[in-house]
């Protein structure tokens, strides 16, 4: 269980200087490090400030995170051939573990991200990540796991796990990760 | 000599710029001319009076604005010295071999602003074209440069300039992502987002006054409306699955997107006047439907669907129908973009594994590659649908180009530091 808190100082910096008014009354300014003060305000309260307030307490559940390190020892990428959907036999056992652990508390939210290699268009590799992710979910629906556990959804070619144009790169980058939130 | 000359001043100009406006950019333009344009207007602008203490070079600003858009060259006016209130010597700007002669002036005022000053002639005819004056602050010199490049431009083509238009695009550097909004020319550009997750597919209202684009800021894609000017944000698309595309309507009411809610990725369309509106489905299909694009009069939507086996590109009534094939020829069609005239729409295409920028007259359904590089993604038209910025590679480097419709004369908005992409060119200015 992860949890980041991202300050954007960078955006104070930029914001300090350029205030100026344009010919055509359009100033350009940067007052995003409000709404964007971490993921979970972000998620949740989504534009126009809202989300966490000074006072709020951020809850960790240790219960939670001790369930999900049992899961440490299984893989949690599904690797997928160049252009395929199709899930390689020797991942099956991956998806039989996680659709158990995943059915075995109706509570855990499960998010299944699809990636593609960083050939072609950013949306369109946006939909085969997101038909990467759709087939891990089917999957794991196949097993049992209850839809409303589990997401799936793309980053297409903005998230590569390894940098670079070799095929080796773009191997690792052709994957799905099923990630506890 | 001169030419070289002022693209080095234009380059000393933007630096100084930037320390003023984001001492994190260090964008610069320069002029990269790769083709020769048939009808080019040969054009004389002479360095105005009082530039040599302004801080931007107006005349060489105006000259490489009318330089990227492949319909004029500058003349060489070394050692020419006249402001808007000379009257210049027409014989001997026709032994010059210009058509054209701009000059003027730049003085500062008492409040601290800036008088620029310009005046236009026809050397062939001797005629007068007019003269106009902007008092601006000192940030608003570049646009005011730009103004008198869309003077020039509407002046002696009769179509609308774009100098003084804004682009929006994204870079990443390091683990950041910012996204920009910057004059037609890639300077100036002042951030208008930053965020440590990706941002992708930013689209400029109709009215030029907001952004919608993909945030990956919740660790999947989302949709969010921006307000340039304050900064305000708007979540309009956060449904289970992904949330990408955004395309406005005409009338800056609606977005096209796609959402995987239903599952697939599949298009709707989003009324975004009222908070919490539902989307409403157009163009099901079993395959991946995406990138929807608007035409001009709102009448059809233009996407990518990979339907017929392929990704290729398609229209359909924005009222609901069926969708007909658009493109035919290669196995890989993507991002479609409309020209704002209606005749045009551009598009990357595959071929041999190279990714390529294409342009096709819709009247004749005739398509022809306009590059020579091998990565291009996502154009985007001018206003006046004479030109395409578009993204690509460069050296393995990420880069922004503009290029005419017939791709012989092309800009590199060069010196981003980091990796440079997703342009979208914004309206006219209202």
């Amino acid at each position: 269980m992860k949890r980041t808190l991202v300050v954007l100082g960078v955006v104070a910096l930029l914001s300090a200087c350029g205030s100026s008014v344009k010919l055509d009354n359009v100033p350009v300014e940067d007052k995003s490090s409000s709404s964007l003060g971490s993921k979970s305000g972000a998620a949740a309260g989504g534009a126009d400030g809202a989300g966490v307030g000074k006072g709020a307490v951020a809850s960790v559940d240790l219960n939670k995170a001790a369930q999900d390190a049992a899961m440490q020892g299984t893989t949690r990428v599904v690797y997928f051939d160049y252009d395929s959907f199709a899930i390689r036999p020797e991942f099956q056992n991956v998806i039989v573990a996680h659709a158990k652990y995943i059915s075995a508390d109706k509570s855990r939210k499960v998010v299944i991200e699809g990636h593609t290699d960083e050939r072609g268009g950013r949306e369109y590799n946006l939909a085969l990540g997101q038909k990467r992710a759709e087939a891990v979910r089917k999957a794991l629906n196949t097993q049992g796991v209850s839809d409303a556990q589990l997401e799936a959804v793309s980053f297409g070619k903005e998230k590569p796990a390894m940098a670079g144009a070799t095929e080796a790169a773009m191997e690792k980058n052709r994957r799905a990760e099923i990630s506890y939130r | 000599m001169n030419r070289i000359l002022n693209k080095f001043l234009l380059v000393i100009a933007s630096l100084a710029g930037y320390c003023v406006l984001t001492p994190n950019a260090q964008a610069q333009f320069r002029v990269e001319v790769s083709g020769v344009g048939l009808t080019q207007v040969p054009v004389g602008v002479a360095t105005f009076r009082g530039e040599d203490s302004s801080p931007q070079k107006i005349s060489a600003i105006v000259q490489a604005d009318l330089e990227r858009s492949g319909l004029f060259r500058g003349v060489d006016t070394t050692g020419v010295n006249l402001d808007e209130n000379s009257g210049p010597d027409f014989s001997s700007w026709r032994k010059r071999n210009a058509d054209a002669l701009l000059t003027g002036s730049v003085s500062r005022l008492a409040d601290g602003r800036f008088d620029v000053r310009m005046h236009l002639w026809d050397v062939v005819k001797g005629q007068d074209l007019g003269a106009k004056s902007y008092a601006v602050v000192q940030a608003d010199l570049r646009l005011a440069a730009h103004e008198i490049a869309d003077y020039v431009y509407e002046k002696l083509t009769g179509d609308k300039g774009v100098f003084s238009t804004r682009i929006a695009y994204v870079t990443k550097r390091g683990q950041g992502f910012n996204l920009w909004v910057a004059d037609a020319d890639g300077e100036s550009p002042q951030s208008a987002l930053a965020s440590p997750e990706p941002i992708i597919s930013p689209a400029w209202s109709p009215n030029g006054r907001q952004l919608a684009y993909v945030s990956f800021e919740a660790r999947k894609p989302t949709i969010y409306v921006h307000e340039i000017a304050t900064g305000k944000r708007r979540l309009v698309a956060n449904f289970k699955g992904s949330n990408s595309a955004p395309a406005w309507s005409p009338d800056g009411k609606t977005l096209a997107l796609t959402l995987s809610r239903d599952g697939g990725s599949q298009l709707y369309l989003l009324d975004v006047t009222a908070a919490g509106s539902e989307p409403r489905r157009i163009a099901q299909s079993s395959a991946i439907d995406t990138e929807p694009v608007f035409t001009a009069d709102g009448r059809f939507i233009y996407f990518v669907s990979d339907r017929g086996g392929s990704p290729q590109i398609y229209r359909v009534p924005a009222a609901g129908g069926s969708p007909e094939r658009v493109t035919f020829s290669g196995t890989y069609n993507i991002s479609p973009a409309l020209s704002p005239d209606g005749r045009w729409l551009a598009y990357v295409s595959r071929i041999s594994g190279a990714f390529k920028l294409h342009v096709m007259e819709l009247s004749s359904g005739n398509s022809v590659a306009i590059t020579d590089t091998i990565a291009d993604e996502r154009p985007s038209f001018s206003p006046n649908s004479r030109m395409l910025i578009y993204a690509t590679q460069q050296q393995g480097k990420e880069a922004l180009m503009t290029t005419t419709l017939d791709g012989k004369i092309k800009a590199r908005l060069a010196g981003q530091t980091g990796d440079i992409r997703e342009p979208d060119w914004g309206p006219f200015q209202k």
